[in-house]
Formats: structure tokens, C-alpha cells, sequence
């Protein structure tokens, strides 16, 4: 070999491959506003629908009367849900295994509801037209508060369901009950009660929110009468999904239905459902023979799109006196709006919830969930978690701290003294999981050393002790938290939407150049596929990862898949192209062994291409064997050189991370200042560290939201008073902290490259430490539980309500 | 409603087109003007993924009406990459320092950033912050766009970008 040979470091840096900062392909288009977002598409004359939008929370329809807004230039059709029943479409099934109206059928069930459908030339005659439509409401009494849903004189929401006493999950208990659903073992978990040293109980709600990506929900719908086909574009985090959902409801054949997801301006959950406005905007297609496009407004996204959350956890756990965890028992009121939308796979009706015993290795635990219906938007999406881990995790740290104060130890230690142990795995918990692998002891020891976790506690002493001598007006928190997130949905014995089991797909084609292609059935919506997918490729067989091109969002090319989210994505898919790359290579590796004239076994695999065992110099380039693929395989064998796999995972995969948040708040005005935060992750075989990096840095900020001001909020007549941006907190970059990410490595052992998914875990992670750092904060005045979300107005209503404050 | 001719100089041609009075410059740029760059995240002036360059100003493009901009000189994210097709400072910048992650508040937060860096070559990270304040990014925690919007501020000022530590 001469001096010019790369080195094998060189070979392997220009692959580009796992582990590699490689800077974003997609980002080439996004920063010359080159991207394709649904508003993008414009169709030959194509029409703009809009809704008309109940002002009543709960109200009966009398009437509608469109007449004035036909009249409207420009205005071409109004469509009700009269227009809807004759074409079977007024009524949607939902994720849930519940029916929700599409447009206002005889009453309205939350503010905002979708009352009728105006389609017009351009967008602001449909706008016109909406102005002009009269409804006539009859006001009914309105239902706000989860707590009074099932009260005896509650009144009727769904008069849809009168007299069903069975719902999608079991029984209903009474009219606005959706269902209850239960597991673990409840006579064990009481006997741990029972004969426990030290209990806790604390009512620990999670607020509702909202997901809000920067760009809202849309479609354009165009329908072809000559070839009865229907094409749609739309921002859909699961374009498969939804082409068979609209097969099965508007009885189009699903060849006949081509779904298309081009760039999409973030998801979060919110783009997991299907909305009134998808519907709406086929229906007009269909009506009026034209292109119909939806988009949604700001106002529309926050009030009527699939909010977050919305639980409120009973929670109690039982300790010894030295701190070891005996039990846990929650029960949970869960408030789903008008209809339960939640996107769950279908046999969890409170999703993955019962990940609730979190990192702790509790013998036993108990767990109940009942869900209402109230006055508000439907939903419950899993907004950046997967399907209500992130209550489980708040819930859970939130307990564990009540349960150190209780016990006067410090947190973090009573942490470490209950983490499920190294060895333990794969766990199995108490309320039904197999974690697959985790080091959490590791992971919380590099936090506190990271941190200086013990200097922290000191300087809160020594802060405290002068607060109490009255010398400063500020109090110090350090919010702990350590979760273990439940991703990879799934397994198909544990999950299905709708029937659909939960695998998911890759199919690479490489051509004669040795440059490719890669499909797939997952769907980004800013999480880097594009670079991430190739990066696998790469280090799977040894192709540049420049050189292979990742497609995904249509449904006509790319194979069958579940979609992107509850981090789902590198898990599932990430698997499916691991497996797909290695069919590839099976093959490349009997055209190696025919070229090079050995034995396939005296080939090994080196980088990018196969060397005879013991003859360095006799290679065969990846490359050279695409080329070969095309017109040299061994005799017999199908020419070309692509593969695809539909992975379904063997278990879900549980990245874990330690958090640590400091925060100073001045107790007379409630104003906290964000010292330090610090994220360890730990999210298996790490494929582009820049990415998860940037991945951690967006789901803190969302978690920060969350935790320090943001929620969806109605007053007592069901009226949404955080309804645009004014009023619901979106963190800029001024309020946003700074954020300090690290990490350890803890392959998930069934994952064929170790990978566990991770742009949630921030998010769940995150919450309790903001929380935890607020209520620790106030614990030496006396707290135990104070309710998120923190924001100034309620730190200082901390503080007066603790008599520090007049 | 009847509409009014206007003229405008965007990205250095001339673009012409018809707007009603109601019209709002965004939609006049994105439906007559087909530059579909500048996207919309609120058209409430929250979001600030309208932003775009008016006459020497960041303005929030769905504040305007399209008939007030008759006349005036706009760049929009079509028109920031260099004249010979390169990527100018701050859209490799944004792309070095992973700035961006679904790109939809992207082509706003660069032309705001082409403007603060117009105002202040060398701002400080408090006033880049505070510089971009008006636009929400939901995908990056911000903390990435700092440092794209610094290494840009070091790459037009000629000096070596480096990058602060953790
Ligand atoms: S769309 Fe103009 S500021 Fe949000
Ligand atoms: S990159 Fe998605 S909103 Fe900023």
C-alpha cells in the first residue's frame, strides 16, 4: 500500500457515519426558505376553506343559516353537518375508540367547535363568508371542572352515548364517564400500606397544555372525479395511518388515496390526529371538483387542535423509616374535553401511564385511571412523551421528593437508594414492563459530581439560614429528577392504532454508482432523518452518507409505517433500516466472494467494502459491488442491490437521564431566575450528537414552558383565556435559560445498533426538575406540594400563602 | 373588494402585483409574489416567522398591509444567500451550529438577525438574545441560534468564531 491509501480513520470519517456530528442535509433548503410546508402547495384553482366556530362552550344548534354568506363573492359552498350526513361523514371515529362530530351536530361540546365549513376563492373571502353565517345557540350549562363531571347532577354532554353503560375500555360509571382502567396488584399494594413505617399523599395535577408548533395543522385536498382518486397534502406525523383512516371512512379504495407529508414546521403530538378540517377540506374537494386548502389560524390551533395533559394523580407511597420504597398507589381524574381524542395505541386507554413506578424498584404498586368528558377541546395527545409518560414521570418525582422531605433525607439519595440496580436488568416492574437495560446509579453519580451537588446543598444551607436572619429575600432551589422514559411504541403485542400494529419500515435501493435511496415509513418533523437515516446506512455498509438520499412522507413510494412520534422514530425505523442495510450487505457479500473468487466465509467486513481474511490487498469496495450488483452477480442470483425490512421491535426501548435545575426565586415578587440547568442523558448508541444535543436543548425549553407559566386555561363558563400568544407562554430567548448537556452510554441490548430514542426524554425529564426546584425552594418554609405551572403571580401566592409575604 | 396596484423591490427586482386595502403584506409576498419563504406561525405579530427586511427595518410582515409597503425595498429569506448561490454568513451560521431544527421560524430569525447585525456587528450574547426577542423558535431552545448568529457575527467581521464553552 502506498502513502496515498486513506487511513482507515480517513475511510471511516468520510462515511460520515454513526456517531458523527454530521451537519444537517435538510438544513441547505431550510435556510434559503427553500422548504415545502403544506401552505406552500397551490394547486390550478385552488379553494380556501374556513369554519365558522362555536362562542359557547355548551350549547344546543338551532339553527344555521347560510344564505346571507353564499351571497359572499368569492364564497362557493357552506357545508354543515347536514351536508355531511349524506355522505356518512358527520361523525369521525378517534383515536380512542370514541366518535367525535366533524362539524356541530345538533349541539356544540367545547369553544371553538367546528360549526360549519365555508369554501371560497382565496382566503379572505372565506373569511367574509364565515362572518356571514348565522347560528342560532341555545346556551346549556356548562361542565369546567373534572372534579364535578360525575357528580349526580352533572350535566349531559354526550347525548350521543345516552344509556351506554360500556365504553371502548370497559364499563361506564355514569354519563360523563369514558372509562376507568386499572392495573397492578391492589390487595398487595393496600397490605404494603398497611403495615408501612411512613406513607405519603399528595393530589399532583398536571395542567392542561398545549403542544403548539410554530406552524398550525393543514391540508389541501384534491379530489379527481375522472380517476376517483384523492390526493392530500398535509402536516401529518403519520401519513400511512391517516390514507387508511380515510379509506376506511370515506370508503375510497387506499390505492386510490395518495398522502403526502412534505416539510413540516414541527409536531409535538399535535400532528397525530385526524381533525375536522382534513375532512372538511376532502369533503369540498370532492363537492365543488377543486383543490381545497385548510389552514388552520394561531387561535384555532390552541383552542380546538389535541391539547396535553390534563391529569390530576392522587398519589401515595409507602416507605420503611431508613427511606426503602414499599409501595405506590395513584389514581388518576383525567380530563379529556368533549370527546376522547387521545392518541394512544388502542389497548392503553391512559396510554403508557403505568410506567409510573418510574426508576424505583417498588415491589408493588397500584394503578387507576378514570377518564371524563367536560366542556373543552378534545384530545390528549402525547405532546414531545410517549402516550402520558410525561405525568408518570412528574408524578412520580414529584412523590419521591414529597416522600425525602417527609422522611427528612436528602433526594438525590433517596434516589440512589431506590433506582432499580444494574443487575436487575432487564426489570421486570410492578405494574407490567420489561426495562430493557439501564445504569441509573452511574447516571445520577456523574450528575452530582458534575454539578457539585454537595456545594449546592451547602450554599442552600447557608442562603437559608440567612433568609431566616432576614438578611436577603431570596430562597434557593434544587429540583432533582431522574426519570426513565418508555419509547419505541411498539411492540405489536403490546401496541396498535386502530388495528395497525406498530412496526415500522425502511426500503434501500442502491443504484450502479454506488449512491442510493432510502424510504421510509417514519415522517420528520424536524428531527433530522434526512442526515440521521444515512449516517445508519453509512456505518451499516460502508456508503457515504452523502451519497444516499432519505425520502419519507409519501405514501405512494415509501413502505407502510406507524409515523414519528413518542419518539418513536430511532427505535422502530432506526432499527428497520439496521436490518434492511444488513440484507444488503448479505447479498453484497455473496458478489464480493464470487468477484474476488474466495468463499463468502473468508470475506470480513472492513469500513466500506469486504477484505479476504489474511490478503489485506484483496478488496472489494462497497462501491464496486453496486457497480457489480448490476451486471456481474453469481449466476443465479436476481441482479440489483435493495432491500427492505418491517421491524417490529421485540420490546420497547427505556432511555433514562439524571436532571438537576437551581433556581433563585425572590419571594416578594415571585421572581425566579433559572441558575443552572444540567441534563445528563442516556439514550443508548448515540448516532449524531449534535442532534441529540439540539433535541435536549428544544424539549428543556418546552419543559420549561410547561413547568414555569404555560397552560391552556378556561374560565367558569368554558371560555379558552389563553387563546393566541399574548396569553399562553412561549418562552423566547430571553427567558429561555442556558442549558449544559451530558451524557452516558447504555446500548438497549434487543435494538440491533443499541439506539433508545431521546428527543422526549428532555421533556419528561425536565418538568420535575423545574417543579421539584421551585417546591424545594419553598420546602424549608414549610411546602409540600405546590401546583405547576410556576410562573412569577404564583411563586409569590407561594410565598403569602407560607407567611413570608404580608 | 376592489383592489389597488403596487410595486415593490423585493430581493432587488421589481415585483408587481394586485392587493386589496385588507391584504397583508404577508400573504401578498407568499400568494402574488410566489415567495414562499417567509412563513406564518401567528399572523398576530408573535411569532415573528414573517419577519422579513423593509427599507432598512425588521418588520413582521403579517403587521403590515401589502398596499403600505407599495414602493419600498424588502429582502426576504429568497434573498440572503450570496449573489454567487453560496450560503452567506448567517444561513451557514445557522447550518454549522445546528440553528435549526423543523426550519419553520428559520427564515424569519435570520432576517432578524441580518438586521441586529446591521445595528450591533459584535453583539453579546445578552444582545443577541434580547436582538431576537420577537421571534419564537419552538424546535431549538435559542441556544444554538446564539452561536449561529455569533459565528456569523465573526465570519463579516473577519475574526476567528469561537465558541464559548458549556
Ligand atoms: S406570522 Fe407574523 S408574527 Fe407570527
Ligand atoms: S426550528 Fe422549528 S420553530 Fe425554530
Amino acid at each position: 500500500m502506498n502513502d496515498l491509501t486513506p487511513t482507515r480513520e480517513q475511510r471511516e470519517a468520510a462515511l460520515e457515519g454513526m456517531g458523527c456530528r454530521r451537519k444537517r442535509v435538510e438544513d441547505i433548503r431550510f435556510t434559503q426558505g427553500k422548504g415545502n410546508y403544506v401552505d406552500d402547495v397551490k394547486l390550478p384553482g385552488m379553494l380556501h376553506g374556513d369554519f365558522v366556530r362555536s362562542p359557547h362552550a355548551h350549547a344546543r344548534v338551532k339553527a344555521i343559516h347560510t344564505e346571507e354568506a353564499l351571497k359572499v363573492p368569492g364564497v362557493l359552498a357552506v357545508i354543515t353537518a347536514e351536508t355531511l350526513k349524506t355522505v356518512n361523514l358527520a361523525w369521525m371515529p378517534t383515536l380512542a375508540g370514541d366518535v367525535q362530530m366533524v362539524l356541530a351536530d345538533g349541539k356544540v361540546l367545547f369553544q371553538n367547535q367546528e360549526v360549519a365549513f365555508v369554501v371560497a376563492t382565496d382566503r379572505y373571502a372565506a373569511d367574509d363568508g364565515v362572518s356571514k353565517v348565522v347560528v342560532e345557540y341555545e346556551p346549556l350549562p356548562v361542565l369546567v371542572d373534572p372534579f364535578k363531571a360525575m357528580d349526580p347532577d352533572a350535566p349531559v354532554l354526550r347525548e350521543d352515548l345516552a344509556g351506554k353503560t360500556t365504553g371502548a375500555h370497559g364499563p361506564r360509571k355514569h354519563h360523563n364517564h369514558i372509562f376507568e382502567w386499572s392495573v397492578g396488584d391492589k390487595e398487595l399494594t393496600d397490605a404494603a400500606f398497611k403495615k408501612a413505617d411512613v406513607t405519603i399523599k399528595e393530589m399532583i395535577s398536571y395542567h392542561r397544555t398545549h403542544p403548539s408548533p410554530l406552524e398550525t395543522c393543514q391540508c389541501v385536498c384534491s379530489f379527481d372525479k375522472i380517476k376517483g382518486e384523492l390526493t392530500i397534502w398535509g402536516t401529518f406525523q403519520a401519513p400511512h395511518v391517516i390514507r387508511t383512516v380515510v379509506s376506511l371512512i370515506a370508503k375510497i379504495p387506499e390505492q386510490k388515496i395518495h398522502v403526502i407529508a412534505p416539510d413540516i414546521g414541527g409536531g409535538f403530538g399535535n400532528k397525530v390526529g385526524a381533525y375536522p378540517g382534513y375532512i372538511c377540506a376532502a369533503v369540498a374537494s370532492i363537492v365543488t371538483g377543486k383543490p381545497v386548502k385548510w389552514v388552520e389560524d394561531r387561535i384555532e390551533n390552541l383552542t380546538a387542535t389535541a391539547f396535553a395533559r390534563d391529569y390530576h394523580m392522587t398519589t401515595e407511597i409507602a416507605a420503611t423509616k431508613d427511606g426503602k420504597v414499599t409501595g405506590l398507589r395513584v389514581h388518576v381524574l383525567a380530563d379529556h374535553g368533549g370527546f376522547d381524542a387521545c392518541a394512544d395505541p388502542s389497548k392503553w386507554p391512559a396510554g403508557f401511564f403505568n410506567i409510573v413506578t418510574g426508576s424505583y424498584d417498588f415491589p408493588v404498586a397500584h394503578l387507576s385511571v378514570d377518564g371524563v368528558y367536560t366542556n373543552k377541546a378534545p384530545g390528549g395527545v402525547a405532546y414531545r412523551c410517549s402516550f402520558r409518560v410525561t405525568e408518570a414521570a412528574y408524578c412520580i418525582e414529584r412523590g419521591m421528593d414529597i416522600l425525602a422531605q417527609k422522611l427528612g433525607m436528602d433526594p438525590a439519595e433517596l434516589r440512589l437508594k431506590n433506582f432499580v440496580k444494574p443487575e436487575q436488568f432487564p426489570y421486570h416492574s410492578a405494574l407490567g414492563w420489561e426495562y430493557d437495560s439501564g445504569d441509573y446509579h452511574t447516571a445520577m453519580r456523574k450528575m452530582m459530581e458534575s454539578v457539585d451537588y454537595a456545594g449546592l446543598r451547602k450554599e442552600q444551607a447557608e442562603k437559608r439560614a440567612a433568609f431566616q436572619r432576614g438578611e436577603t429575600r431570596e430562597i434557593m432551589g434544587i429540583g432533582v429528577s431522574f426519570f426513565t422514559e418508555i419509547v419505541g411504541a411498539g411492540p405489536s403485542k403490546n401496541c396498535d392504532i386502530l388495528g395497525i400494529a406498530m412496526f415500522d419500515s425502511c426500503e434501500i435501493r442502491l443504484h450502479p454508482t454506488g449512491a442510493g435511496i432510502a424510504r421510509m415509513g417514519t415522517k420528520s418533523q424536524g428531527q433530522g432523518h434526512e442526515t440521521t437515516w444515512a449516517q445508519i446506512i453509512a456505518s451499516e455498509i460502508g456508503i457515504p452518507a452523502d451519497n444516499i438520499m432519505v425520502e419519507e412522507g409519501n405514501t405512494d413510494t415509501a413502505p407502510y409505517g406507524l409515523g414519528t412520534y413518542g419518539s418513536r422514530s430511532t427505535p422502530v425505523a432506526g432499527a428497520a433500516i439496521a436490518m434492511a442495510a444488513r440484507k444488503i450487505k448479505a447479498k453484497a457479500q455473496m458478489i464480493a466472494a464470487y468477484k474476488l473468487e474466495v468463499h463468502e466465509d473468508d470475506l470480513e467486513w472492513d469500513i466500506d467494502g469486504f477484505r479476504v481474511k489474511g490478503l489485506p490487498e484483496k478488496v472489494m469496495s462497497m462501491k464496486d459491488i453496486c457497480w457489480a450488483a448490476y451486471n456481474s452477480v453469481p449466476p443465479g442470483m436476481e441482479p440489483g442491490l435493495e432491500a427492505v425490512s418491517y421491524y417490529d421491535p421485540p420490546n420497547m426501548t427505556y432511555p433514562f437521564g439524571a436532571y438537576l435545575c437551581v433556581m433563585d426565586i425572590d419571594v416578594d415578587t415571585g421572581v425566579y431566575k433559572v441558575r443552572r440547568f444540567y441534563a445528563l442523558d442516556d439514550c443508548g448508541t448515540r448516532i449524531n450528537p449534535m442532534i441529540i444535543e439540539g433535541q435536549i436543548h428544544g424539549g428543556l425549553t418546552e419543559a420549561f414552558a410547561i413547568a414555569m407559566g404555560q397552560e391552556i386555561r378556561y374560565d367558569a363558563e368554558g371560555n379558552v383565556v389563553t387563546g393566541s400568544f399574548m396569553d399562553f407562554f412561549m418562552p423566547t430567548a430571553v427567558e429561555t435559560p442556558h442549558w449544559e448537556t451530558d451524557f452516558t452510554v447504555t446500548p438497549s441490548p434487543h435494538h440491533p445498533i443499541g439506539a433508545k430514542g431521546v428527543g422526549e426524554s428532555p421533556n419528561v425529564g425536565g418538568v420535575p426538575a423545574f417543579s421539584n426546584a421551585v417546591n424545594d425552594a419553598f420546602s424549608f418554609l414549610g411546602a409540600t406540594h405546590i401546583q405547576m405551572p410556576h410562573d412569577f403571580w404564583r411563586n409569590w401566592q407561594a410565598a403569602k400563602n407560607l407567611g413570608v409575604v404580608a | 373588494m376592489p383592489k389597488t396596484h403596487i410595486t415593490m423591490k423585493v430581493n432587488g427586482s421589481e415585483v408587481e402585483g394586485l392587493a386589496e386595502p385588507r391584504t397583508l403584506l404577508v400573504h401578498f409576498l407568499r400568494e402574488q409574489a410566489q415567495l414562499t419563504g417567509t412563513h406564518i406561525g401567528c399572523e398576530t405579530s408573535h411569532c415573528g416567522a414573517c419577519t422579513i427586511d423593509i427599507d432598512g427595518m425588521s418588520v413582521k410582515s403579517c403587521t403590515m398591509l401589502a398596499v403600505q409597503a407599495n414602493g419600498c425595498e424588502i429582502t426576504t429569506i429568497e434573498g440572503m444567500a450570496n449573489a454567487d448561490g453560496t450560503l452567506s454568513p448567517l444561513q451557514e451560521g445557522f447550518r454549522m451550529m445546528h440553528g435549526l431544527q423543523c426550519g419553520f421560524c428559520t427564515p424569519g430569525m435570520i432576517l432578524r438577525a441580518h438586521r441586529l447585525l446591521r445595528e450591533n456587528p459584535s453583539p453579546t450574547e445578552a444582545e443577541i438574545r434580547a436582538g431576537i426577542s420577537g421571534n419564537i423558535c419552538r424546535c431549538t431552545g435559542y441556544q444554538n441560534i446564539v452561536k449561529a448568529i455569533q459565528y456569523a457575527a465573526a465570519k463579516i467581521n473577519g475574526v476567528e468564531f469561537q465558541e464559548a464553552a458549556e
